[in-house]
This record gives structure tokens, C-alpha cells and sequence, in this order.
């Protein structure tokens, strides 16, 4: 990490150092793309929960989850900025391109950690806002600090943070935490490897040009898209589970089976491949594509499904 | 510093004092809402 106050990217600041940054490279460090995801999830583990929440305070604790979410990926670019520098897609962040200082990136990374607790334990209880603090110490501490620069297996632990959202939202209306959020940690929690290998197959040469020990990289290939189909096994049991402990009902098992049976093909097509050129990954960009559909189906259905139990 | 340099610092002032106050309006709001849901749930 550079010791300077201001990020050394790859290209040239665009700004001066003493013009203050523009409050869209504020909202850009959150990456609000990457949001939606955790928002959904954490939206249906809200909705799926059994109970009644005032929706003001349903919509402040998805506020929460967006607000924790966005922290944590702003104090990561803090971290990263010099790896960030470093690769492609991420060079024109605010940080590496220079349009922002490192100190208001953590101010504003740490600020708004503290806002989303503190406003998710009084609006809700003081159990959610803790999982929420946790996920946010968890993506920080353990997966971009400790994890991501060291190991090739860092997105499988680390994934785990991305996995807090459902049980996060189920615990704001219930106050506590039970087997189906668990389950739905779990299916997020293995569906992470499969997702981003995919993803780190047809970009690796960015990966490989910052240094970061992603498993293309570090294992080659052949060893990712073996790995890519042994965790689609294990997630296809997660995803089974809520099923086979009867925590939900028929419309979950049909889109569970037929959607992870869909999964499974896309997987075992990337697994076959020994295709190395990323312009043609098709098979690799397809299932990434579905993995973000998968879950948002998935996650659907359990909502659905909790409704019609009721 | 600039004439120019520093009318654009100005202008970046002012847009993110802008912003700043909105979602402070915006809390405002959040956080009477938030009374009121409490307030009614006891």
C-alpha cells in the first residue's frame, strides 16, 4: 500500500490534488453495481422471514445492508488502490486514477460502516446490526487484508462475506437467527467459487498482471475448471437443503432443481474446456451470466414459496 | 492558484455541499419515519 495521501495510479491525475473529489467518485466507491446482489438477497432473506416488520423500518434495514455493503467496498479500493492501478478494469477508479485522496476514502469507508450499524441496531435490533458488522470486519479484515494477496483459495472464505445479506435481513424481523437463513448463507457461500472462477478464467491476465494469487493464476486452468465443478457439487447440495429440511415448500424445490441441473451443465461445460484464450470463453462468460441469474431466482423462489407456506 | 483553478473548486464545493444537504433532508425524513414506526410498534 503506497504511504503517500494520494494514489499513484497507472494514469495520470485528471484533477488537482487540492480540487476535492467529486461526490460521484464517492458514490462510484461504493460500486453500487456490485450492490444489487446484496440488496436482492438481503431484501428476500427479509421477506422470506416469518413475521411483521413496519415496512419504514423493512426499507431502512435494506438501507443498512446497501449502506454496510457500499462501506466495505470503499474501504477495499482503499486498501487496493495500488493493486487496482495495476489492472485494466479497475485503473479508472477514483482512487488509482487519481481524482481522490486515500484519507477521505477511509473517512468515508469508516463513517459510513459506523452509520449503517448504528442505524440498522436502532431501527431494528442490535442482533442484525451485528452480523452487519461483522460482514463488513469480515470483508475487510479477513478477505481483502489477510486473504485476497495471500492465498489462491481467498475467494472461498472470503466469499462468505458477500454471504451475510439474507441472514442479515431475516434477523432484522425476527430478532433472531434459524436454519433457513443458515441455508441460504451456505448456497451463497459455495455458489461464490463457481462465480468468480468463471469470471477469473477470461480476465486472469488482469489478476495476473496485479500480482493478486487468483487460482487461474497461481494453478493454472485446468485445476480452476476442476475446482469450478467440484464446488458447483457442493453448492448443489446447499441449494438442495432448504428442500430436504423441509424449510420450503414445492416452488422452491422446482426452480432449486431445475435451475441448479442447468447450472450443473454450464459447469461441466467449463470443466471439459481446455480452451485458454480469453476471446473465446464463451462457455466460461455463460455461466457467470447464469450464476448471477441462478441466484436471483433461487432467491425469488424462497420468497415466494414463504408466502405461499403462510 | 488560478482564477480558473479556483473557480473549479468552487464549483466542486458547491455541488457536493448540494448533494450533502439533500441527504441530510433525506435523513431527516428517514429518521421521522423511523419515530413513527417505532412509536406505533410500542
Amino acid at each position: 500500500m503506497a504511504s503517500s495521501p494520494f494514489a499513484t495510479g497507472a494514469q495520470a491525475p485528471t484533477d488537482s490534488p487540492m480540487l476535492p473529489a467529486h461526490w460521484r467518485d464517492f458514490v462510484a466507491l461504493t460500486k453500487p453495481r456490485v450492490m444489487t446482489l446484496v440488496v436482492f438477497t438481503g431484501l428476500c432473506g427479509l421477506l422470506a422471514a416469518p413475521g411483521h416488520i413496519h415496512p419504514i423500518l423493512a426499507f431502512t434495514a435494506i438501507l443498512c445492508i446497501a449502506i454496510g455493503a457500499g462501506a466495505a467496498a470503499a474501504l477495499n479500493q482503499w486498501y487496493e488502490a495500488d493493486v487496482d492501478a495495476k489492472m485494466k478494469r479497475t485503473a479508472n477508479r477514483p482512487l488509482p486514477a487519481g481524482r481522490m485522496d486515500r484519507q477521505s476514502a477511509l473517512h468515508f469507508g469508516v463513517g459510513l460502516s459506523f452509520f449503517s450499524v448504528v442505524l440498522l441496531g436502532l431501527a431494528t435490533n442490535w442482533l442484525a446490526a451485528a452480523v452487519l458488522a461483522v460482514s463488513i470486519l469480515f470483508y475487510v479484515l479477513v478477505y481483502t487484508i489477510w486473504l485476497k494477496p495471500r492465498t489462491a483459495q481467498n475467494i472461498v472464505i472470503g466469499g462468505a462475506a458477500g454471504a451475510f445479506p439474507p441472514v442479515i435481513g431475516w434477523a432484522a424481523v425476527t430478532g433472531d437467527i434459524s436454519a433457513l437463513p443458515v441455508a441460504l448463507f451456505m448456497l451463497i457461500f459455495f455458489w461464490t467459487p463457481p462465480h468468480f472462477w468463471a469470471l477469473a478464467l477470461f480476465v486472469k491476465t488482469d489478476y495476473a498482471a496485479a500480482g493478486i494469487p487468483m487460482l487461474p493464476v497461481v494453478s493454472g486452468e485446468v485445476v480452476t475448471r476442476r475446482q469450478i465443478w467440484g464446488y458447483t457439487a457442493i453448492m448443489a447440495i446447499a441449494a438442495m437443503a432448504p428442500v430436504l429440511l423441509q424449510l420450503t415448500g414445492i416452488v422452491y424445490g422446482t426452480a432449486a432443481l431445475l435451475g441448479t441441473a442447468l447450472f450443473a451443465v454450464f459447469a461441466f461445460q467449463v470443466y471439459r474446456r481446455r480452451e485458454s484464450d480469453p476471446a473465446r470463453m464463451a462457455p466460461e462468460k455463460r455461466l457467470f451470466k447464469y450464476s448471477i441469474l441462478y441466484l436471483f431466482l433461487l432467491f425469488g423462489a424462497v420468497v415466494v414459496d414463504r408466502w405461499l407456506l403462510a | 492558484m488560478t482564477p480558473e483553478e479556483n473557480d473549479r473548486i468552487r464549483a466542486r464545493q458547491k455541488s457536493r455541499a448540494l448533494v450533502m444537504g439533500l441527504l441530510l433532508g433525506a435523513l431527516v425524513l428517514l429518521f421521522y419515519g423511523i419515530t413513527i414506526a417505532k412509536m406505533g410498534g410500542n
